[in-house]
């Protein structure tokens, strides 16, 4: 049976962020949680090798208490086992730390694993770090961004396209793959998955100290970065601001950048609707 | 020997893009050396890579280590972040850049781990501080803010830059560089990624990256349907069409046309973006955009902040006026 560990994360949904632009913070703990659009690929991928062989699939995310909820996903979309790995002293890690603790679990708690797989980066940091740390930290081979991948016995064969490069690589198990965000469609959630996951809710839930971590361990004091500031991006462009119906809006916009549009385009644009030449 | 202050940057070369980032990463590491007092050096792994060497020197390296070996001249993953790892060892540079390439992206991590040192990604900006210590400045949570990160304890200080972030110097003949050749260590692991086939496949021709105009739809232009009418309107205007990350993950769009982290950099004449909030991860990517029409309903959306002219409306209703415009005005 093939060991497949899929990581996940639960992000806030970016674009309805609560944020305050006057005081350049961000309500983190209003903002609604879903499951990270890469994790959600990394997971179909392995939902997708499970229907051609006999396969575990072990969904394990890092985060809050509230992350548990991704993971019931997880185990509706078709994951056999949900781990959540929650403490206090595990905020504020950074992608050393937080595949470090990941690393912890998978060889402390699943040390048969046959294959790793990450999305290739969460929507709410983009580091694309955490995969390739992962892989270092287990002392096992990765290859990232993939659009494609086979296993065969103790061997995976991946394919990918990255930096314009058309891709076919190998490597033997146990491995760790990254998912490229335009491969594995997710799925939607399946009536008969939903109610196996309730069938076998159970979430196996692992604090710092399951994972031999001593009484000194701080995340956010062991990162070796520091985040000294964080602020707004500021903009302060002198600008042209047009208000008003759509037709008039159009017509002022091309009557006074008609010409800046028009080299832009390289084509001649007749300057007014009515001229005739 | 020891070189406690240098910067040193990848000589990222595979392709001729990713031999610019390296190039606008060198012409950073020369501004910032001039604050830490280190030098600049370039690293460069592969096989008949004198040119590269050459070219790093005429853009600012004052120290060129090189690796020249047949069994480098492909690129490795494994081998060049263990060779990599071992020289900064030796070497103990002050901080190491590389390019946020896609092979970039996957070395640099792996080089951190084997260092034990900290790595911020896609960084937009970097900043020596009064005690000699690299900001690294990157996008963060989400890209609704902008966070500084140091790493205060651990060396190299590492960060990916993101491409298209620094501006390269010219090429300068007369410049000179030391060149320090490396043999390929004996004992190096063996790979264990089996490279079966790899084909120079660049992406579609007119590239997003060249346009002179570029057309970014985001949310607000309402639906998938809504959406395609941007692809009407580039037709129009010889133009490429780009799109936001929430468009890209609705897949409104394939990934291909993300504009912004993870994404494309862009510096058209002309951008015009449709309903867009302006995310500093998308946003960062249109520094060079020479004029900037924002149509947006909401009037304090950054993007509306960042543009030359904003137009205050519904980002679909404007697109299908403008094409609508556009039909008539276009000489036959």
């Amino acid at each position: 049976m093939l060991n497949i560990i899929v990581c996940i994360k639960q992000v806030p949904m970016v674009s309805e962020l609560p944020w305050n632009s006057k005081t350049g913070t961000l309500k983190r703990e209003l903002a609604e949680g879903m499951m990270d659009p890469a994790s959600r690929r990394a997971l179909e991928a392995a939902l997708q090798i499970k229907e051609n062989l006999d396969a575990n699939i072990c969904a394990v995310t890092m985060g809050p208490a509230m992350a548990e909820e991704i993971l019931h996903q997880a185990k509706a979309l078709g994951a056999d086992e949900g781990v959540l790995l929650t403490d206090r002293r595990m905020a504020g890690a950074d992608t050393f730390l937080t595949s470090h603790i990941l690393s912890r679990f998978i060889q402390r708690e699943y040390n048969s694993f046959d294959l790793v797989i990450c999305g290739s980066q969460t929507s709410d940091s983009e580091t694309a770090q955490v995969g390739p740390q992962l892989a270092e930290d287990l002392g096992i081979p990765a290859i990232g961004y993939i659009n494609k991948i086979s296993v065969k016995e103790n061997t995976v064969e991946v394919q990918r396209h990255v930096d314009d490069f058309f891709e076919t690589l190998s490597m033997d198990l146990p491995g760790l793959v990254t998912i490229d965000l335009s491969a594995y469609k997710p799925r939607y959630l399946a009536l008969e998955g939903v109610e196996k996951a309730f069938e076998n809710p159970d979430i196996r839930i692992i604090d710092a100290e399951k994972l031999g971590f001593n009484d000194d361990f701080n995340a956010l004091k062991d990162s070796p970065t520091r985040i000294i500031d964080v602020f707004s991006p500021t903009t302060q462009n002198e600008n042209r601001v047009l208000k008003g119906a759509v037709k008039k809006l159009v017509d002022q916009l091309f009557d006074e950048y008609g010409k800046v549009i028009s080299s832009g385009m390289g084509k001649d644009l007749k300057t007014h609707e009515h001229d005739e030449v | 020997m020891k070189s406690a202050k240098d910067i040193w940057v990848f000589g990222d070369y595979r392709n001729y893009f990713q031999n610019r980032v390296t190039l606008q990463i060198l012409a950073r590491a020369v501004d910032l050396a001039t604050t830490t007092g280190g030098k600049v050096c370039a690293v460069v792994f592969g096989h008949n890579v004198n040119n590269y060497v050459a070219e790093y020197i005429a853009h600012g390296a004052q120290k060129v280590y090189v690796v020249d070996d047949e069994r480098l001249s492909l690129y490795s993953l494994e081998t060049y972040s263990r060779l990599l790892t071992r020289l900064a060892k030796e070497y103990k540079p002050e901080t190491i850049l590389v390019g946020a390439t896609r092979f970039g992206q996957e070395m640099a991590p792996r080089v951190a781990k084997q260092l034990g040192t900290g790595l911020t990604a896609d960084c937009i900006d970097l900043e020596i501080d009064k005690k000699g210590i690299l900001v690294q400045i990157a996008p963060s949570f989400g890209g609704n803010l902008i966070a500084k990160i140091i790493t205060p304890v651990q060396k190299p200080q590492m960060a990916t830059i993101r491409p298209g972030t620094f501006q390269e110097q010219p090429h300068d003949d007369n410049a000179i560089g030391e060149t320090i050749i490396l043999p390929l260590p004996k004992d190096l692991p063996e790979d264990r990624i089996r490279l079966i086939s790899s084909e120079y496949r660049p992406a579609k021709k007119q590239k997003i990256e060249d346009a002179d105009i570029v057309i970014c739809g985001g949310r607000g232009m309402g639906s998938k349907g809504k959406f395609k009418k941007l692809f009407d309107l580039a037709c129009l205007m010889n133009a490429e069409v780009g799109a936001t990350r929430p468009v890209v993950y609705s897949e409104w769009i394939s990934h291909e046309a993300l504009v912004g982290q993870a994404g494309k950099n862009i510096k058209p004449k002309i951008l015009m973006s449709f309903g867009i909030s302006g995310a500093i991860q998308h946003t960062a990517a249109l520094t060079d955009a020479d004029f900037i029409i924002a149509i947006n309903k909401n009037p304090n959306a950054t993007m509306m902040k960042m543009a030359d002219v904003a137009i205050v409306a519904d980002a679909n209703q404007v697109c299908l006026g403008i094409i609508k415009a556009l039909k008539e005005k276009i000489r036959d």
